[in-house]
This record gives C-alpha cells, sequence and structure tokens, in this order.
C-alpha cells in the first residue's frame, strides 16, 4: 500500500509534541519516554507518525549506552544485598558458621560481609566455628546504588562503581537506539487527521483545501495493468513487414506450407540428387504424396535445362524425373513462393518490375539443437527489374540493414544452387568485437528464370534471413525454445518490450 | 558444406609463407572459404573421447576450413593450395593436357551389357610414374573418401576405385555378375569370399554397411575384372586387395563406376588433376573430359558493377583458374575452363569468380532505381490488426509449433485421425513431427500446460495457419488461417470466450443475427463437454466453434482446471 501505515493516538502524539516545544535544543526520545512515563516503543510509534506528517518535527536517529539493573540486581532492590542479608541472620549470641552457609545468601555475603568488617569468625569457638556481628548496624550501599539506576539517576554514580556492579552481574549496559527530537520547519502542537486520497465530496466541496493528505511511498512499485500482450518473436515481425513496407516492397502469398518438390526445388535449378533433397533434410508427405498439377510446358523447360541445359548453361547432364519433380514436401523454403511469384509474372503480357517480400514459416527435417529447430521463420526479400547488378544487391541490403540498426556490411563468396553471385552477409557485432553472419543473398540463377519466361535482360536480386536469430539476439536469448513453441514461459511474453529494431 | 581438414604448417609449406590465423581468415574469406575450426587430432580426440585417450595422439595443428559444395577441387590440400596460389597470382594456372603412353596402346576398360541394370557407367584414367610421400598419400586417399561423401552421394552416384597398375594387366571388362559367381579377396582380408559372403561380412562393418543397400537387391553385381580374371573390386562396395595401391605405388589406375555419368566424369576428372601436379613430366590419363570454352562478351561486366576493361576482367577470370584473353575489338573475352572447375556451367559463374577476384567488398553499392508501391497480403493485413486488438482485449498471444503428433489433434481432442483432414509426414524423426496441425487448440492447450504454475486465469489467443487436404489445390492440401483462444481457470468461463467472440466480431463489423449476420448454436462436438459446445454461424455459414473443454481433453493435456475455447477461420471475413 502506498500510503503509510499505523497512526499512534494524537492524545500521545501531541504529549509528545508539548514535549518538545518546551526544550530548546531538542530531545531525546528516551528521555520523552521517561518524561510521559511510557514505554520508550510507544514514543517510537509517535516518532514515526509525526514523521510521516511533513516537516511537523526533525527526527534523527542515534544510539546511547545505558545501564540496567539485572534480574539478580532486583532482587537485591527487594531484599537487600546479599552482605546485608547475611548479616541480618546473625543473632546476638552469633550463629553456627555451618549453618550460615546453609542460608541462600550464605557463601557471598559471608566474603562480602567479612571484607566490610561486618561480622568476625571465632573458629576456636566451642562446638565449632562460629559467626558475630562486630557493628550495630550498617548501611546497604550495594542496594542504595542499584535503587539509583533504577531511577535512572545512573549517571551520578561513578564508573568504577558500575563496573563493580556489572562485575557482580548485578548491572548490564546495553545499547538503545533512539531519536533526537528537534521542531520541524511547521511544528504545531496541534495534529490536524490527515487524508489518504482525494475524493470526489472533497473536489466538489473544496474541502481539500484545508485538508492535509498522507505523503506516497514513491519506493513502492505500482500494480500492473490487466492486460494482454503480444509475442515477442511476432513484434518484430511486425516492424520487419514494416520496414519492407517502407521500402514499397509488396507481401507474397505464402499461406502454403505444402509445397511439392518442383516448386522447392527443381524451378530453383536445384537437382535432384543435391543433398537439401535427402530424407534426412526435408519432411516428405505420405498423404497427399504427390503434387498432381504443374504448368505443362514450364515443366518441359524445368526438365531440359536440368537434364541437357539450354538457356546457355550446360545444364547438370543427368536423368530428370517428373516423379522426383512431383514429391510433397514441408517447403524448406520460401523461396519457392518466390518461384510461383516469378513464374506468374513471366505469364504476364508485359514485364513489370516488382519487389516482393515474405516473412513466414519453413521447415527443415534436421538435427535439432539449442538454435535450431525443425520449423522457423524466413524473411525474404526479391526485387526483379531490367538490368540489376550486384551493386544494386549490395545498396539493396546496405539500406535493409540500415533500417535494422546495421551499417557495418561486408560480403563474402558463397554457393547456393539457385542464385550465382551468391554472398554471405556479414555484419559487425560491436559486442562480440567479430563479424557475424546475417544473411545470404544473391542473383537467381538464368537457368532458373529464363524458362520462366522472363526477359533475357532482366535480373533478379534476393536475400533472406531467418526471423528467429535477430530476435533472440534483441531479447538476449540463448535457447531457441524459450522464444518459440509451447513451452515458453509465459512471463517471458509479458515482460517482453516494445521492438524497436533501429535502437 | 564440406569441410577438409589440414595440417596447417604444410599448408603454409605449400603457400610458401606462414599467415597468422586471423590473416589466414581474412584470405579465406575473400576465397569464399571459411576457417571453420583450428585444432589437432589430439584436440578431436580429448573432445570426443576424453583426455585419456587423447594421450600420445599428435598435437599438430589442423584447420578446418569449409570449402563451397560445388566446388570440388577444393577438397584437398593440393587442390586448396593450387586454387589459393593461383588466385594470389604466385603461380601460373595449370594447363592440363591428356597425353597416350610414350610405348604401346592406351589402356582400355570394355563396358559389359549387364552392368545396364545395376550401375551402367564407367570411366577410367591411368596416372604414371607418380611418386607418393606418406603425406600426399594419405591426401590421395583422403581426397576420394571427400568426393565419395559429397559429389559422389556416398557412392551411390560414383564410386571411385584406385589400384596399383603394375599388378595388374589390361584391357579391364566392367561386368555385372551374380553374387555367387563373383570371388575374390577384398582389400586388407587373407580369404577369398562370394560376394553373397561379403555382404553378411560386412554388415557388422562400421563404414561399409552403409554401402550395402546400394546393391544389395539387386540381381547382378558390379564388378571389374582384368585381363587374367583377377578382380580390381566390386564397385560400390570394395576393391580387391591383390590391385591395392600404397605409397610406393607408381602407376595407379583410377575406375569411376557410375548411374550419373555426368558426376562420374567430374569425380574422375578431381582425382586426375589433383594429383597430376606432382609428376608434371609423366602423365597419361585416359579421360581428361571437359574442356569448355565460353565467349563472353562485355555486357558480364555491367551486371556485376565493375567499370573494368576487357584486359583487367581477362585478368581477374585467370586468378580464379580460368585462363582468359580478350579475343576481337568488341570487348569478347575467350575463357578456358578446366577440368578442375565442374562448377562452371554457365556464364553466370563466370561472372562470379570475376567478381570474387576483384573483390565483393570493392565493388560500389548502388540503388536500383525500381519504381513500386508496396502492398499488403489482405490476409496478412486482417491477421496483424486483429492480433493487436486481441491483446487489447486482454489475451496473450502464444506461438506454436506448425507440426505435431496425429495424437495432439486426434486422441487428445477425442477426436479419429481420419476425420481430421490432415496430411501425413512420411519420415519424421520423431512422432512430435508426424503430421501439420489441423487446428490452432492442441498448441495453446500445450502451451497452457508448459504455464500451470502463472497465475490465473490464462487468456491466450494465437492466429495462425493450419493445413487441410484439398484435392482442388495443385499440391493437394491448403493452408487456413485461424484465430484461436483458450480461457483457463478455476471457472470455465464460458461468458469470457463467449464475449471474445462478441468483441471479434464487433471487430470485423458482423452484427448479431440470423441472415446477415453471426449466431452460435447448439452443436455436438466430441472435444467439448456435452451441452456446452456451440457452432458459430456468419453469414449462414460455419465458421467454426466455441465452448467448454471435455474433461477428458482437459486431462489429456495434462490440464486440471476448466477451459474454454474459440477457434474461428477467419479467411470467412476477407
Amino acid at each position: 500500500r502506498r500510503a503509510s501505515q499505523g497512526m499512534a493516538d494524537s492524545g500521545l502524539l501531541e504529549s509528545v509534541l508539548r514535549l518538545v516545544e518546551k526544550v530548546d535544543g531538542g530531545v531525546d526520545s528516551q528521555d520523552v519516554a521517561g518524561g510521559l512515563s511510557v514505554d520508550h516503543q510507544v514514543v517510537v510509534g509517535a516518532v514515526k507518525s509525526l514523521q510521516a506528517l511533513g516537516e511537523v518535527i526533525e527526527a534523527t536517529q542515534r544510539s546511547s549506552k545505558h545501564w540496567e539493573v539485572t534480574g539478580e540486581g532486583n532482587e537485591i532492590l527487594e531484599q537487600g544485598s546479599h552482605e546485608a542479608r547475611v548479616f541480618k541472620a546473625i543473632p546476638e549470641e552469633g550463629l553456627p558458621q555451618s549453618e550460615l552457609m546453609k542460608l541462600p545468601s550464605g557463601k557471598v555475603g559471608f566474603s562480602k560481609a567479612m571484607s566490610n568488617k561486618w561480622i568476625r569468625l571465632d573458629k576456636g569457638h566451642e562446638g565449632g566455628p562460629r559467626v558475630f556481628r562486630t557493628v550495630d548496624s550498617i548501611e546497604d550501599a550495594v542496594r542504595e546504588k542499584l535503587q539509583q539506576v533504577k531511577k535512572g539517576q545512573s549517571s551520578q554514580l561513578e564508573e568504577k562503581e558500575k563496573n563493580e556492579l556489572k562485575k557482580r552481574k548485578l548491572l548490564t549496559e546495553v545499547t538503545v537506539k533512539s531519536y533526537w527530537i528537534t521542531k520541524g520547519s511547521n511544528f504545531s502542537t496541534t495534529i490536524t487527521k490527515q487524508e489518504t486520497e482525494l475524493t470526489p465530496e472533497m473536489i466538489a466541496s473544496g474541502s481539500w483545501r484545508e485538508k492535509k493528505f498522507k505523503p506516497y511511498n514513491f519506493e513502492a512499485m505500482g500494480v500492473a495493468p490487466d492486460s494482454g500482450h503480444l509475442h515477442p518473436l511476432m513484434k518484430v515481425r511486425t516492424q520487419f513487414r514494416q520496414i519492407f513496407l517502407e521500402m514499397g516492397f509488396t507481401e507474397m502469398p505464402t499461406n502454403n506450407f505444402i509445397e511439392s518438390s518442383f516448386w522447392n526445388f527443381d524451378s530453383l535449378f536445384q537437382p535432384q540428387q543435391h543433398p537439401a533433397r535427402d530424407q534426412h533434410d526435408t519432411f516428405f508427405l505420405s498423404d497427399p504424396a504427390l503434387a498432381h498439377e504443374f504448368p505443362p510446358d514450364y515443366l518441359e523447360r524445368v526438365k531440359k535445362v536440368h537434364s541437357e541445359g539450354g538457356f546457355g548453361s550446360q545444364g547438370y547432364k543427368y536423368d530428370w524425373k517428373i516423379e522426383e519433380a512431383q514429391k510433397n514436401i514441408l517447403r524448406t523454403h520460401t523461396t519457392a513462393v518466390s518461384a510461383r511469384m516469378l513464374y506468374k509474372l513471366a505469364q504476364q503480357e508485359k514485364f513489370t518490375p516488382v519487389k516482393y517480400f515474405s516473412i513466414d514459416r519453413v521447415f527443415r527435417n534436421e538435427t535439432l539443437d539449442a538454435t535450431h529447430l525443425a520449423e522457423f521463420h524466413q524473411i525474404e526479400g526479391v526485387v526483379a527489374d531490367y538490368g540489376l547488378t550486384l551493386g544494386d544487391l549490395m545498396g539493396v541490403l546496405h539500406q535493409f540493414f540500415t533500417k535494422l540498426g546495421i551499417t557495418k556490411l561486408r560480403f563474402k563468396p558463397a554457393y547456393n544452387p539457385y542464385t550465382e553471385p551468391s554472398m554471405e552477409v556479414f555484419s559487425y557485432h560491436e559486442g562480440l568485437k567479430k563479424w557475424v553472419e546475417v544473411g545470404n543473398s544473391g542473383v537467381f540463377r538464368p537457368e532458373m528464370l529464363l524458362p520462366m519466361g522472363l526477359p533475357e535482360e532482366v535480373s533478379v536480386i534476393a536475400w533472406g534471413l531467418s526471423l528467429e536469430r535477430p530476435t533472440m539476439i534483441k531479447y538476449g536469448i540463448n535457447n531457441i525454445r524459450e522464444l518459440v513453441g509451447h513451452k515458453v514461459n509465459l512471463q517471458m511474453v509479458y515482460d517482453s518490450p516494445v521492438c524497436r529494431l533501429d535502437s | 558444406m564440406p569441410t577438409v581438414g589440414v595440417k596447417r604448417d604444410l599448408l603454409f609449406q605449400a603457400l610458401g609463407r606462414t599467415y597468422t590465423d586471423e590473416e589466414f581468415d581474412e584470405l579465406c574469406f575473400e576465397f569464399g572459404l571459411e576457417l571453420d575450426e583450428i585444432t589437432s587430432e589430439k584436440d578431436i580426440i580429448s573432445r570426443e573421447q576424453g583426455d585419456q585417450k587423447a594421450e600420445g595422439a599428435s598435437d599438430v595443428i589442423l584447420y578446418k576450413i569449409d570449402v563451397p559444395a560445388n566446388r570440388y577441387d577444393l577438397l584437398c590440400l593440393e587442390g586448396l593450395v593450387r586454387g589459393l596460389q593461383v588466385f594470389k597470382e604466385k603461380m601460373e594456372a595449370p594447363r592440363y593436357r591428356r597425353v597416350s603412353p610414350v610405348n604401346g596402346d592406351p589402356q582400355r576398360l570394355i563396358i559389359t551389357e549387364d552392368t545396364a541394370g545395376v550401375r551402367p557407367h564407367a570411366v577410367a584414367a591411368v596416372l604414371r610414374n607418380i611418386t607418393f610421400t606418406p603425406e600426399r598419400y594419405e591426401s590421395f586417399i583422403e581426397l576420394q573418401e571427400k568426393l565419395h561423401q559429397n559429389v559422389c552421394r556416398k557412392r551411390t552416384l560414383v564410386a571411385i576405385g584406385t589400384h596399383d597398375l603394375d599388378t595388374v594387366s589390361g584391357p579391364f571388362t566392367y561386368t555385372a555378375k551374380a553374387p555367387n559367381d563373383i570371388r575374390f579377396r577384398p582389400l586388407n582380408q587373407s580369404q577369398e569370399y562370394t560376394a553373397t559372403q561379403l555382404m553378411s561380412l560386412y554388415k557388422t562393418d562400421s563404414h561399409l554397411r552403409h554401402y550395402l543397400h546400394i546393391i544389395e537387391d539387386e540381381p547382378l553385381y558390379p564388378v571389374i575384372y582384368d585381363s587374367n580374371g583377377i578382380v580390381l573390386s566390386m564397385p560400390p562396395i570394395i576393391n580387391g586387395d591383390h590391385s591395392k595401391i600404397s605409397v610406393n605405388t607408381k602407376n595407379v589406375f583410377i575406375e569411376c563406376t557410375a548411374t550419373d555419368l555426368t558426376k562420374a566424369k567430374i569425380v574422375l576428372d578431381m582425382v586426375v588433376t589433383m594429383f597430376i601436379v606432382c609428376v608434371l613430366l609423366s602423365s597419361l590419363s585416359l579421360s581428361l573430359s571437359l574442356s569448355l570454352s565460353l565467349s563472353l562478351s562485355l555486357s558480364l561486366s555491367l551486371s556485376l558493377s565493375l567499370r573494368e576493361s576487357a584486359e583487367s576482367i581477362a585478368q581477374l577470370l585467370t586468378r580464379m583458374c580460368l585462363r582468359s584473353e580478350v579475343a576481337g575489338d568488341d570487348g569478347q573475352i575467350q575463357v578456358e575452363i578446366p577440368p578442375t572447375r565442374s562448377d562452371v556451367i554457365h556464364a553466370c559463374d563466370i561472372m562470379e569468380d570475376a567478381a570474387m577476384a576483384y573483390g565483393f567488398n570493392n565493388i560500389t553499392r548502388t540503388t536500383p532505381r525500381t519504381y513500386t508501391v508496396a502492398n499488403q497480403l489482405p490476409l496478412n493485413k486482417l491477421t496483424e490488426l486483429l492480433r493487436m486488438d486481441l491483446a487489447a482485449a486482454g489475451f496473450t498471444e502464444a506461438l506454436t509449433f506448425a507440426l505435431c503428433s496425429q495424437e495432439d489433434i486426434a486422441d487428445k481432442l477425442g477426436k479419429n485421425i481420419s476425420e481430421t483432414r490432415a496430411v501425413h509426414i512420411s519420415n519424421p524423426k520423431t512422432a512430435e513431427f508426424q503430421v501439420a496441425r489441423t487446428t490452432l487448440l492442441s498448441g495453446l492447450l500445450k502451451t497452457v500446460a508448459a504455464n500451470r504454475k502463472m497465475p490465473l486465469p490464462l487468456k491466450l489467443f494465437e492466429i495462425s495457419d493450419v493445413v487441410l487436404k484439398d484435392e482442388t489445390t495443385d499440391v493437394g492440401a491448403r493452408n487456413n488461417r485461424r484465430l484461436c483462444a483458450v480461457y483457463y481457470n478455476k471457472t470455465p468461463g464460458f461468458e469470457v470466450i463467449h464475449g471474445l467472440l462478441d468483441r471479434v466480431m464487433q471487430l470485423l463489423e458482423v452484427r448479431p443475427g440470423r441472415k446477415h449476420g453471426y449466431y452460435i448454436q447448439a452443436a455436438e462436438d466430441s472435444t467439448f463437454f456435452p451441452g456446452r459446445c456451440a457452432e458459430i454461424f456468419s453469414h449462414g455459414e460455419s465458421v467454426g466453434r466455441l465452448g467448454v473443454l471435455h474433461p477428458d481433453v482437459i486431462s489429456g493435456f495434462e490440464l486440471t482446471m476448466p477451459c474454454s475455447a474459440l477457434e474461428i477461420n477467419i479467411e470467412h471475413f476477407l
């Protein structure tokens, strides 16, 4: 609760204030307790309540030492010191030492009374050693000193005396935390009742003008709002979509997870024996196992460029099989959709330049580890126009990554069956102090584009990256399972901040 | 991407200078390689089998270098060094030439028709007057293994056999015979076996058992004999012991049998050209199959943004082992493709090499002038808008997998798998990847199950795709965009989920009503508690269901509290 708790009764508070008013330099809370004859803890409570009222008083905590009578000391206060009790127990005719020793105070009292010279011992007495008084009356100094301490006048005793009593375990020295109370800038001896909150009535009546309000505790946390939350990976997806839209890219329809090998591989000039088409890398379907519809002329051209070459290419020169192309799979990349879109573009009466993008799921039947799942999101950008160059690809990548807050880029030659040249994109990571791979890019091969029917002078540049990797870096997540899938901790989702990729 | 391990000091010796790790890494980057790891045999053994086993192992430093998957010519030390030295202009690109033996005719390999059914192609070559050193011999064997694993696709496409020519005599015959009719002493065995016996012998061999399936079920097995009937090899499984090569072998007979002739030629060219350099004077080979000449015009340089003269482009290409010269005045460049560069199949491959030699990072970055107007996919636009408003309605977004087990979408939801219209995966490694989901509900329930410790209520949603069989599409399946939400608490909260439906409909501008609006109507569904399920209709069409989940479904997902759920098809509202 934000408002301070507990309020001592105002009568006591005002009594304290009156005491403070009387003194000039200030007063110790212990003395206040003595003066008002209340327990010190009650005064401490009153001080805290007064502090909460604002500038009424100023109180600084301090600690002081003080002497207290022990349990045994209290017994002496009631019954007299051991030596006094021994003295009183001895009659005129004396007492046998053996009997004296049986008294509760006997042992201690005897030696003390002896050294005070109040009594004497007749060792040679008939019938055994016997003790006699030597004086008529005594003064019980120990008891008197203890009484002084009890009255709070311990300062009147000498240190030596107090230490002597401490040694006898009749006094003990304790440290007491107390407050030094002085008048505050707003000092007054009367207490106004403090309001907790502003109410509609106070606003209506204007009574808030006269009221005092309890101060808030600004150290406390607020109450969390009752709200829904967006998933961090999806927040990052929204930002990437935004970036592409800002750059004038149109979104491709990637809502088809099931793809034929034809569009996923063959149309991209990826040979049928390529390792990516292996059972170990790709999920194949048993039902529906085969795709049954392909553009027939295009299919023939794809077959030809693989098996015999053409369009300026030697081809791969192998026995291309329709059965292999028909196999249905879970798409391994969204480039399958890019291929469909470029084919569609090529069927237009007249070519028009395009910029396409997509962000959607892809699937790999790979070995899983901390950074690899069987499904992840691929981000892809494609530009098709007359005369695009490798320099243009680098320029577009530079613009794209700048929007992600990445400005230091460099490019490494790489291999990809459907792009030539192919470049891995590296960015300099200031934290890791090294170049890290952030994406892949390239110019689509003529063997992919020309069978589709695109004009020979048209180049298509493209790049791709995963959505998960930049998100993991952004949110500092090391295990992909903490980000994606049903095992994520919802608290992570609740706590994830807004996503600004460039800051 | 294949990885080649080379001894650092041998590499530096061959390169004629030493590099720091950073310098060598930089050189790799430029050349399209990647210095993946710096290690030693000792490190590798100690990592895989513990420090004790590693004691006494070699601590000679090894560079593990990642090589692009199409650059078979960089799969051994010899090839790497040649490529880098030419790149750094420390040596000229070698030219390869087939020569005839000084005395006698070239060797011949006769292929019989019997091989047609099992492994129809074979090519062969002879390397003469070779001098192996122990290191070079080791590299020769390793190159074959690298080729087998990569371009040969684990010996299915091509298998390589190398033999000491001086222990056999040609002409050689490549034929196929019934397994019981093949009998020989295989490599490193002391006795003869029939092919049938060999196949069972190698069943337990950690290395060879992976290749048995290639011919196991064939009626005839491939086999190569010399003119005296000595078995050289039974491809793609094992060579004969008789003709085995050693570090002292002078003349090597190399045969490649294959199901893909193009790849067989590539592989043979690779083995021959990689080791030809150590026998400069002598080589005789049967096959150097490919020497391709391509003419390039200056348009190439334009597509690379290289503003270079034809002369300097020719020079750049020569640094990539592609000997080039300017032919004529119109900027045409004549390029000679050596047999080592089987990756070059189109002019664009040559362009890339020019760009690499120029340095990708030296190319000026430009901005294309392509003018386009951006459009969102309407379905994704709607999805984005609804997501925001569902979160504003107090529901938290989950992100679950599109692949799951049959159980998740059928048994656990009280359904039969046959009624789900699910697509089935034929090669899942685990049950988690048996099918593509047909509902978002199971993913959300699994998310709740993983978060049972969170304060109640849990209110989750997801808008994503499910996959359904659909014969009207080319692949026989289609995605369907769904909105699913669950409410999990001590009370079922049907009114909460119902309220969310009303809110979604309000957002979609669909008013309550029978004909032109939406309404819900009691329905039977085994996923839901009897009498607590309703079907949702919009404009007279069923778009989904909502209700309180069946207790068996709740326990099936290892949950303990009542739960209500909603799932609708949002494509209806486009």
